[in-house]
């Protein structure tokens, strides 16, 4: 999967050492020693260590970590805000730590837009000012910058309060305002630093919920900082934990939950709705028997009997899924002496994909009996999901 | 184990560092002393070409716009009394001193703030030297200023603007620096050069504090060119230096008074403005 996808951002080797003699620090690092030992030793602060991986192309990447775990360093080095001390980070074909001044103004102003935890609005400008600084900065005309800025609040809901001034509206909205100013500049990478923890719960979630469905819209490469595990499963494509600097895992929500690195990320995952994060993919067991379009309404009930089945699903030659079948309409057609289940086939059934979560299937449980088909992209059976197996995963996951 | 320190001569060392320093550049001094009494006589001219009571009407509509009726009230009165007691021109010398040296200190401490709040090593060279201009006492100015330029106003200049300059310099730093990393770090993330960095964000952000910089300055310039009527700065301050000679303590009361209206108008004046900045 990931060798498929196209590597916007490789970072290899990133360290970074606050202190005055780096080079020692990184010595003692080679040497093995760990950041506290470092830190007796020299007074330096190891901040990052050897932090190694790529940024896909339009993926929203979660870098996780509790405080000082060198989370907001990292993101910091990426648009050297921070300097790094050491390796590489390279943006189609640029190597960020080594472009002198110049070069890097460019790099940034092309490739970056960073959405702050406090927010960070410019409080003497207008909502529309601040949209507009960043274009404004690059010297675009102003009629293009009046209408990118305005686009951009559209697209995060502000119109209408283009003309106030961001002590004026309420925390959730300040925001949005952060991200309209960081959408208007139309970068390729989108930087978030913790860009909601500074919101309440429930604004927080609508947050969260809109940025997935813009970046599904947009599809622009995000790399989002957070420290709540919560909101990095809930929004992430991808995690990257960091732990004292150093990367503990990287991997998908459910890879982490599921096959969590070390006893680090196994404590840090306890407590964890997981039927947030858990999808039906991993409850899905195989298809006991299905019909075909083909088969007789006799055929069928043999086939239901066979493996205790109140219904079946039908599918056609490509596995196809058509509908599904109940045990007593093939019945009653077997008495009438029909050929075909073709009239019997019922297409109102409960049918996801297999990367939705499992709390979404609850829900469809209590609509009909029958299991919960899980279809690829082309409506392929891939398998079934009954009640008893979504239970049991919930349970056993907790257990991981 | 009893011999002599010889005592250091540093005066002579610096009267003759002064001495150098006026004869080799004494077409620079004289050519500021040029200018600068010029303004002088441009500024003083303009206010006193006004009659009395259109410049009063002006202060005390200025008043009212900035601030407000109460102030409006408290400058008719205390502008009235003034012309009343006969000191209106002095105060229009003093008017003039106060505002010429201001500008010159804005000017100057601006970029000098400017740089202290950008640069660290700047700013460890340059707070020591504030410390000094602000703490040695403020008659020691006045004598370097008088073989600069002479006997007069620009002398009275020269010294109120070392005098009065420190604050802004000071408060102008304060004012970038207080500024929040958020915001800076936001300038710098969409890729800001350093002047739209300070233009479009840190200067914005630092003028209430730069204003109330610019508040001192002015009254350490009002108080300074009151002082500096003894090196022969016209205005109030020789009021009251005539009425010490001649030792008349209600001349001296009078003239007194009307530096303390000065004063309190001028204070209140910008003060009214930096609170309008702030909530707007």
């Amino acid at each position: 999967m990931t060798n498929a996808q196209q590597a916007k951002i490789q970072v290899r080797n990133l360290s970074k050492v606050f202190g005055s003699d780096t080079k020692k620090a990184l010595q003692l690092r080679d040497q093995g020693l760990n950041r506290s030992q470092i830190l007796e030793q020299t007074g330096q602060t190891l901040g990052l260590s050897n932090i190694d991986f790529d940024v896909h192309e339009g993926e929203l990447l979660v870098i996780m970590g509790l405080s000082g775990s060198g989370k907001s360093t990292l993101i910091r080095c990426l648009n050297r805000l921070i300097e790094p001390t050491e390796g590489d980070i390279i943006i189609d074909g640029e190597n960020i730590p080594q472009l002198s001044e110049k070069a890097l103004l460019q790099c940034r102003r092309k490739h970056f837009s960073m959405v702050f935890q406090n927010f960070a609005l410019f409080p003497h400008r207008t909502v529309r000012m601040n949209a507009e600084y960043g274009l404004e900065i690059r010297g675009i005309p102003k009629e293009e910058r009046a209408k990118k800025a305005a686009d951009a609040l559209k697209q995060v809901g502000l119109e209408g309060w283009e003309d106030s001034y961001p002590n004026q509206l309420s925390g959730g909205m300040q925001q949005r305002v952060g991200l309209a100013r960081a959408l208007a500049n139309d970068s390729s990478v989108l930087l978030m630093d913790e860009a909601f923890s500074a919101l309440d719960p429930l604004i927080r979630r609508d947050m969260q919920q809109e940025l997935i469905e813009l970046q599904h819209r947009m599809q622009k490469t995000t790399i989002f900082i957070t420290h709540d595990l919560d909101e990095a499963l809930n929004i992430g494509d991808r995690i990257i934990l960091l732990r004292d600097g150093e990367e503990v895992q990287i991997g998908t929500p459910e890879e982490i939950l599921t096959s969590p690195a070390d006893d680090y990320v196994a404590r840090f995952t306890q407590g964890v709705d997981r039927s947030r994060v858990v999808t039906a993919r991993r409850a899905m067991r195989p298809v006991r028997a299905t019909a075909r379009i083909e088969d007789g309404p006799r055929t069928v009930l043999r086939k239901m009997v066979e493996s205790s089945l109140d219904s079946i699903y039908v599918i056609d030659r490509e596995r196809k899924l058509l509908g599904v079948v109940d045990a007593e309409k093939a019945d009653e057609a077997a008495k009438a002496g029909a050929d075909s289940i073709r009239e019997l086939i019922d297409d109102d059934y409960p049918c996801v994909g297999p990367d939705e979560s499992l709390s979404r299937l609850y829900s469809m449980f209590t609509k009909r009996h029958c299991p919960i088909a899980v279809v690829d992209e082309e409506q392929r059976l891939l398998g079934v999901v009954v009640k008893g197996a979504v239970l049991e995963q919930l349970a056993t996951a907790g257990e991981a | 184990m009893n011999f002599e320190i010889p005592r250091i001569p540093l005066g002579s060392w610096i009267e003759s560092g002064l001495n150098f320093l006026t004869t080799e550049f004494s077409g620079v001094t004289r050519a500021i002393s040029r200018t600068t009494q010029a303004g002088i006589n441009l500024l003083n001219d303009g206010l006193m070409w006004l009659p009395e009571w259109a410049l009063l009407g002006l202060i005390v509509l200025l008043c009212w716009r900035l601030s407000g009726r109460r102030l409006a009230i408290g400058a008719a009165l205390g502008l009235a009394l003034i012309w009343n007691l006969g000191l209106w021109n002095p105060m229009i010398q003093t008017l003039t001193l106060v505002v010429i040296a201001t500008l010159v200190a804005v000017v100057i401490a601006l970029p000098l703030g400017i740089l202290a709040a950008v640069s660290d090593r700047f700013y460890r060279v340059i707070m020591p030297v504030l410390d000094f201009m602000q703490t040695m006492p403020a008659f020691v100015y006045l004598i370097p200023a008088i073989p600069f330029f002479g006997i007069g106003s620009v002398s009275g200049i020269f010294a109120t603007v070392i005098f009065a300059m420190p604050p802004a310099i000071r408060f102008t730093t304060l004012g970038i620096r207080q500024v929040p990393t958020e915001l800076v770090e936001a300038a710098d993330a969409f890729g800001s050069t350093r002047t739209q960095k300070l233009v479009k964000v840190q200067l914005p952000l630092s003028l209430p504090t730069l204003m109330g910089g610019i508040n001192q300055t002015i009254m350490l310039s009002l108080s300074m060119v009151v002082i500096a009527a003894m090196i022969g700065a016209n205005g109030l301050g020789s009021e009251v230096w005539r009425a010490i000679q001649r030792l008349r303590p209600g001349d001296g009361f009078e003239a007194g008074l009307a530096v303390v209206i000065m004063a309190m108008l001028l204070d209140r004046l910008t003060q009214s403005f930096r609170g309008r900045k702030r909530a707007k």
